[in-house]
């Protein structure tokens, strides 16, 4: 790496087309927001600054507050969920063969290439009351019927009069499912990834000293890829925190989460600057997860050192 | 690091399992294999039933490739879908230009404040979408961005929005490309006379070029699949294909989405497997 005065020309070359565009049509859009986050509305479209914390204080309404508290519930439980599917999965690909090991993370990252759009949709497709997962279940309740009669049990109509589909979409669990669907590689990778660095003789030597599966899981096997495991907890939650389309599209009327609020007071409500002060609000929080990862990797890697 | 796997894991059936081979363990398989259900299962009925002869989507009813006519006939698909690939198309241009540059920049020079000025450049990649989404609607409402403009002009804002948040992650790829040249060979190149330009011409840019087509096609799938950051830039007359399908999918499940989504499905699949597959070749032959 070379000073930049040994070269100034180059550097000013290449350094001033993408930091101009950064500025306008990144940062400069980013503080016109933050800007607006400190005004009152004056009209339809007309918005003075103000330097108000109205929009601020107005987010800490006991309704937003529990849009807050259900955004963070709902991302958190999804968290807790991938990281419950996801640790499982980690350990088979760590531990497959070599040769296997690409096309099994293949396989869990071919998903995540569609798009989230149509990934979503097919969710629709599957959970609506007359979607797939219905149909399935109305085949299994067609052929448990049919194995009573033969049975001779035909009569006393044991699994109800008539199917009843189940209502899978439109609710909070139709929310976190699609949570999980979607954010499910964005757990694995980094677990997979702090599995794989893992020293097995660790575990050899507990699992020697008479420690069972469990207890070396516990003790060894956590301890060691907690870099990866708090990684891949922020990584799931910071996008599942943020998710506008899940809720949007399986989510009923009371499954809103925050970027619902911020769209609708972009769009319907039109009130830009409380939109803007919870845009913000939102930002923070994803900074402040990340904070806690930068941190808890410099903490990790101190120890690891150590 | 990487023979010991292989003489653990690597044998065949006959071999006793071993204490560490977890991933001949009945409950992890059956678990990966649920797993694997559960993220296929939709997306293979999708693509299933695009070629369902039923109206009705879930039973069935014989092959046909009667819905791809149907989506072909849908003019606004096919507009919207015209408008995607012009968006993709432009925006990976300026993103591969933008995420050089960024890459040459970072990887070449000390500068004052450069930990700052990385921070900024990943920004785009780490803040919500929703949040990117409402600052770009905003931004081009306030500054008073022409929305009546012939087409492709009319992209504009969109194609903006998508380079913004594109050319950052191109910057990432086409960077760790980079950090494997051989400096040497550059300062050679100067020492045989070549000029500044000569040297990045014919020797930086040929090193970087898998980086740049990874970079590309990365920036590429990014514009098609988004939906969010379009979402809030797209005007009625600028509909690009996610939103067209969101719009469509609000009404009712039917088998000409599921056609269409296919096609994307098949574009984005195809495109990325390029881009990894350019991305192994690179750094194997590093």
């Amino acid at each position: 790496m070379e000073n930049w005065r040994r070269n100034p020309l180059v550097f000013w070359v290449v350094g001033l087309p993408p930091t101009v565009w950064l500025v306008v049509f990144f940062l400069a859009p980013l503080s016109l927001i933050w800007l607006l986050s400190f005004g009152e509305k004056r009209g339809i479209v007309d918005i003075e600054i103000t330097w108000v914390l109205d929009n601020y204080a107005r987010a800490f309404d006991p309704l937003y507050l529990q849009i807050f508290a259900k955004s963070l519930w709902m991302a958190g439980i999804t968290t807790l969920i991938c990281l419950a599917i996801g640790f499982p999965i980690a350990l088979f690909i760590t531990f497959a063969p070599q040769r296997w090991k690409p096309w099994l993370l293949l396989l869990i990252i071919l998903p995540f290439w569609t798009n989230l759009l149509i990934r979503t949709y097919a969710l629709i497709a599957v959970l609506r009351t007359r979607g797939y997962g219905n149909f399935a279940l109305e085949w299994l309740w067609d052929q448990g019927n049919w194995l009573l009669t033969l049975v001779g049990l035909g009569e006393f109509q044991l699994l109800g009069e008539k199917f009843e589909p189940l209502v899978l979409l439109y609710n909070n669990t139709a929310v976190v499912f699609g949570l999980v669907y979607v954010h499910l590689p964005f757990m694995v990778l980094p677990l997979y990834a702090a599995l794989d660095r893992l020293d097995r003789s660790y575990i050899e030597a507990s699992l020697d000293l008479g420690a069972g599966h469990l207890r070396s899981f516990a003790s060894i096997v956590v301890p060691l890829a907690k870099a990866g495991i708090i990684s891949g907890i922020i990584i799931t939650f910071i996008p599942a925190l943020g998710s506008f389309l899940t809720p949007d599209l399986l989510g009923g009327t009371d499954s809103q989460m925050i970027a619902n609020v911020i769209e609708r007071q972009f769009k319907s409500a039109n009130d830009w600057p409380f939109g803007a002060a919870l845009s913000f609000i939102l930002m923070y929080a994803t900074f402040l997860a990340l904070a806690v990862r930068a941190m808890m990797s410099r903490g990790g890697s101190a120890t690891e050192a150590g | 690091m990487a023979a010991a796997p292989e003489a653990v894991g690597g044998g065949s059936l006959r071999q006793p399992m071993g204490p560490l081979d977890y991933s001949r363990r009945v409950w992890l398989r059956l678990s990966f294999a649920a797993v694997l259900l559960f993220l296929y299962t939709p997306i293979v009925t999708l693509i299933a039933f695009s070629f369902n002869d039923s109206r009705r989507n879930i039973v069935w009813r014989g092959f046909t490739l009667k819905y791809y006519e149907k989506a072909m006939n849908n003019d606004g698909l096919i507009e919207a879908f015209t408008n995607s690939l012009t968006i993709a198309f432009l925006s990976t241009i300026a993103s591969v230009i933008l995420g050089a540059m960024v890459a040459v920049l970072l990887w070449r020079f000390r500068f004052l404040g450069k930990a700052p000025y990385e921070g900024a450049v990943v920004l785009p990649i780490v803040i919500p979408e929703i949040c990117m989404g409402v600052a770009m609607m905003v931004f081009f409402a306030r500054i008073g961005w022409p929305t009546d403009l012939p087409w492709p002009l009319n992209l504009g804002a969109i194609t903006i929005a998508h380079i913004s948040f594109s050319f950052p992650f191109a910057a990432m790829v086409i960077r760790a490309r980079l950090v494997n040249f051989n400096r040497e060979l550059e300062e050679a190149a100067k020492d045989l006379g070549a000029s500044e330009w000569q040297a990045f011409r014919d020797v930086l840019i040929p090193h970087m070029k898998p980086g740049l087509v990874a970079g590309g096609l990365l920036a590429f799938t990014l514009s098609l699949d988004d939906f969010v950051i379009t979402f809030f830039t797209s005007g009625p007359g600028t509909v690009t294909f996610p939103v067209k399908v969101y719009s469509m999918v609000r009404f009712s499940v039917t088998p000409e989405v599921n056609a269409a989504s296919t096609v994307l499905i098949a574009i984005t699949v195809a495109l990325t497997a390029i881009a990894m597959w350019l991305q192994n070749k690179s750094r194997s032959g590093a």
